[in-house]
């Protein structure tokens, strides 16, 4: 497959390191950490080397016409390892196995949220409580107005959450639109990781936040997040699709931006679905996006875009973390959750820990496993936590805008 | 440390301004009793509360007459709109002490204040504002024409949800123009008392409401013999419910009984499962499954009974057992060391019969009366646990392969109070739901409660009706009737 080309700008050095890192990767089978040891660049900077040489043409990947892309074009799937595994190969399993999902009755659901909101978490729960959720943070900028300098002291801000109190963990990750990417890998440095060895970068992409452009662009869009550095991609489903009954198309977008997801050392990085819940309506539609999602290969489903209302709602995500704790039971494999716009309290960020622990599992209440994608709920989390240690509230002028 | 470990997050009892004694209310005070007092403990701790005065005959005698006076001379002649503006004063009353009631029914009852807080109390306040609204509507009840009040009402409540039987009885009681005589269970008199205190805080005419805490076979008993009343009304068991029939038979007495019940929660594989789970958990271990509408036997479609197990056992495993005081408890203790033991001993009889017992791992505290929530799988309609009330958080697990033979089987019961329907398909809700004989049922969902919706049996499980008109038709008589 061939992307579309962009026009990029390169100088001859750059040219000929790209060529460089390429003969070293393709013909000599070093790694990346290799390469960049050997030549003096980070990990990230060669992986970006590499990505640029495809971009431009030293390096051109052919890829033979497989069996399933023949069927796309005629209007199947590109079935999955997951999928197929479920025995869904085609159109028509696929339908049918979103068909055969239980249904899920809307005031049973909320009475559930409202059981699981009606835990009352107190002192040292809390206080762990607190830090769990800093460390679950994807702490986010996704403005039209976003600058690299907001983006580096978005970053700042993630490493050292609390310039007052070193106890306070930082945070999973930031998130921020693909142009930014570079910037925060830039300004994370040697401190980026996953989410867990160290903050990650997650880019949103895929046309975010509609979705509404080709899939070319929305391959081009995740391939050039990844390229940058991002560890994490963020993409939205093609909602129109999904909610006009077009599944395979909803289906086999996800495939595809999961394959511009692989970095060409093997690793990829890991894909979080946006299902945008408030645009999806019903909960039987999110249950079936989120299954769909799955199947076709998500890391994390996620709830919005935090662009359109309701965004992340307790209900939404106690029904998403049931079909995780459901995959799970299925496969043994686990699937991160990701509610995302609209938690801006502690309060209400804490009943998401309880839903997590007693619907999922504790063992989801870890970065791999849970994220919460916030802006504001950091600063609040942070005020309650000088409470904590302090015995009074201050207010947003004691902790640090971003 | 595990997140689960929440840390505790006891309700604080300071709201609650307790006496160390409290006597009987009669025509608008506190008395003595001439029974033996006793002191009424919190099942969670075997702590004393209070010591609670208990009525003899003669006391009961006292009471009913005091009613009858009240009814004669001021509440039934006064005007439905005066009987409303009392009712709607003691509905705001108990919001406005709606914590304290919370905390007193859970120390007396050892119910979770989860529940308390958030069911019993604003129940009771709901009921007292329906019925307060019927006080001048009456005649529009559709019950006949110039419908007045019965006279004086005997009424006698469980154990189980203390404080909402006496709002169930009293408001429609009330809002109709009778007066009461009320008798609370033997174990949860408190909350009775402090109603009590509300009825003179809002200037209740004396003789209104009278309670006479006692003995069963003492006070019970005087007051369903007592000449002078005009309606029993009793919420409890059915040997005792059959007692009280039998008592009355040949009388002119009003009679309504709400006794026990073998719910059936009935899942097809079409259902919402997780909400179907959680109202099978709901159904059976709400109020430690004391509760008469229960949904104590579960009913699944055999091709998804193993998924059901297995969900059912998982969300389980996240209920919270202990201090009934804890906004974290989710079950409670068990409300006396006799109930106690009535379920230890019907479980072992549902284990020897056969049936597999899963019971939840968790710690039980050294004092109190506790018991573990209990599922049988393996259970067949001839096993005890499948046929007799436990009154516990047990829950039997029976199979059923058609509708037919899930309506066969939900029958097959002495019982017929409550039964609930899991499916997604609403012609199969109706049918079903047409051919169970039981007095009130639930669709996808369960133990769901509202004053404007007539609760009540089939069978022995009892007749009449609480809530609604038919609620408050149960305490009107009309001009042909009389």
């Amino acid at each position: 497959m061939r992307i579309c080309a962009y026009a990029v700008l390169v100088t001859t050095t750059e040219y000929d390191l790209a060529r460089t890192v390429a003969r070293l990767y393709y013909d000599d089978n070093k790694t990346q950490d290799e390469i960049g040891e050997a030549l003096g660049l980070t990990r990230w900077k060669a992986g970006r080397l590499l990505a640029l040489a495809r971009e431009i043409g030293i390096v051109s990947i052919s890829i033979a016409e497989s069996a399933t892309f023949t069927e796309q074009a005629t209007g199947g799937i590109i079935a999955t390892e997951r999928s197929r595994a479920q025995g869904i190969t085609d159109s028509s399993s696929l339908r049918g196995f979103l068909s055969r999902l239980s249904t899920v009755d809307a005031v049973g659901l909320e009475g559930r949220a409202g059981w699981i909101a009606s835990r009352s978490i107190k002192n040292e729960s809390k206080r762990a409580a607190l830090d769990t959720i800093i460390r679950l943070i994807d702490l986010t900028t996704l403005e039209g107005a976003d600058t690299p300098g907001k983006v580096r002291s978005l970053v700042a801000k993630a490493l050292i959450p609390d310039p007052h109190d070193s106890t306070t963990p930082r945070v999973a990750a930031v998130c921020v639109y693909p142009d930014m990417v570079g910037h925060a890998v830039r300004a994370l440095g040697a401190k980026i990781g996953d989410g867990v060895t160290g903050v990650s970068v997650a880019s949103v992409a895929t046309a975010f936040p509609s979705g509404r452009s080709t899939i070319d662009i929305k391959i081009a869009d995740t391939r050039y997040a990844v390229a940058e550095g991002a560890g994490e991609i963020d993409m939205v489903i093609d909602r129109g699709a999904f909610l006009a009954g077009d599944f395979d198309t909803v289906f086999n977008q996800i495939v595809q931006v999961r394959e511009a997801c692989n970095r060409a050392d093997g690793t990829h990085a890991h894909l979080k679905v946006i299902l945008e819940t408030g645009e999806l309506r019903t909960y039987d539609n999110i249950k079936r996006a989120s299954w769909l999602a799955i199947l076709a290969g998500a890391d994390f489903i996620k709830t919005s875009t935090g662009k359109v209302q309701p965004a992340a709602t307790l209900p939404t995500t106690v029904l998403m973390l049931e079909v995780v704790r459901d995959w799970f039971a299925l496969t043994g494999e686990r699937i991160g959750v990701k509610p995302a716009g609209g938690i801006r309290q502690s309060k209400d960020a804490i009943r998401y820990l309880v839903a997590v622990a007693e619907v999922a599992g504790e063992e989801w209440l870890h970065p791999h496993l849970f994220r919460f994608g916030a802006s504001s709920l950091l600063n609040d989390v942070l005020i309650q936590r000088q409470k904590m240690t302090t015995g009074h509230y201050s207010g947003p002028d004691y902790v640090t805008v971003d | 440390m595990s997140f689960l470990d929440f840390a505790p997050a006891p309700e604080s009892t300071s709201v609650l301004n307790l006496r160390t004694s409290y006597g009987l209310f009669i025509n608008g005070e506190f008395v003595d009793g001439h029974g033996e007092p006793i002191t009424t403990i919190s099942p969670a701790t075997e702590k004393p509360i209070a010591e609670i005065a208990h009525a003899n005959a003669q006391d009961v005698s006292l009471a009913v007459a005091a009613a009858r006076k009240s009814h004669d001379t001021v509440w039934g002649r006064m005007s439905g709109t005066d009987r409303g503006k009392y009712l709607f004063r003691i509905a705001r009353l108990i919001q406005e002490r709606a914590r304290e009631f919370a905390v007193a029914e859970t120390l007396d009852n050892g119910k979770p204040i989860r529940e308390t807080r958030d069911v019993d109390i604003p129940l009771v306040a709901a009921w007292f504002f329906h019925y307060a609204g019927w006080a001048d509507k009456l005649e529009w009840a559709g019950v006949g024409p110039n419908p007045t009040s019965l006279g004086v009402a005997g009424q006698i409540i469980p154990w189980n949800f203390p404080l909402m039987m006496l709002a169930w009885k009293v408001a429609p009681a009330l809002a109709a123009g009778n007066t009461v005589v009320l008798k609370p269970a033997e174990t949860t008199p408190l909350t009775a008392l402090l109603f009590a205190e509300v009825c003179q805080q809002a200037g209740l005419p004396a003789g209104v409401v009278n309670i006479v805490p006692g003995l069963g076979e003492v006070a019970g008993a005087a007051l369903v013999e007592h000449p002078g009343i005009n309606k029993i009304a009793f919420t409890g068991s059915t040997g005792v419910g059959r007692h009280i029939a039998r008592t009355l038979a040949g009388t002119d007495v009003a009679l309504t009984l709400e006794l026990g019940g073998k719910g059936a929660n009935i899942v097809f594989d079409d259902a919402p499962i997780d909400e179907a789970i959680e109202g099978v958990v709901r159904g059976i271990f709400f109020n430690q499954g004391h509760v008469c509408c229960a949904g104590s036997r579960l009913l699944v479609q055999e091709n998804i009974h193993d998924e059901v197990v297995e969900k059912l056992t998982r969300r389980m495993s996240t209920l919270r057992l202990g201090d009934p005081l804890d906004k974290n408890t989710d079950i409670g203790a068990i409300n006396s060391r006799e109930q106690l033991e009535r379920i230890t001993s019907l479980v072992s009889q549902g284990e020897a019969e056969g049936g597999v017992r899963w019971s939840l791992d968790c710690e039980v505290p050294q004092k109190g009366f506790w018991f573990r929530p209990t599922v049988f799988t393996g259970v067949t309609t001839s096993n005890t646990v499948a046929r007799d009330e436990i009154f516990g958080p047990v829950l039997s697990v029976l199979t059923f392969r058609t509708a037919e033979e899930a309506i066969l089987k939900a029958n097959n019961t002495p019982y017929g109070l409550s039964a609930g329907i899991w499916t997604n398909t609403a012609s199969r809700m109706l049918q079903v739901a047409d051919e169970l004989r039981a007095g009130v049922i639930w669709a996808n969902t369960f133990n769901q409660f509202d004053p404007a919706s007539p609760f009540g049996g089939y069978k022995e499980s009892g007749f009449g009706r609480e809530g609604g008109r038919p609620g408050l038709a149960a305490y009107l008589t009309t001009e042909g009737a009389r």
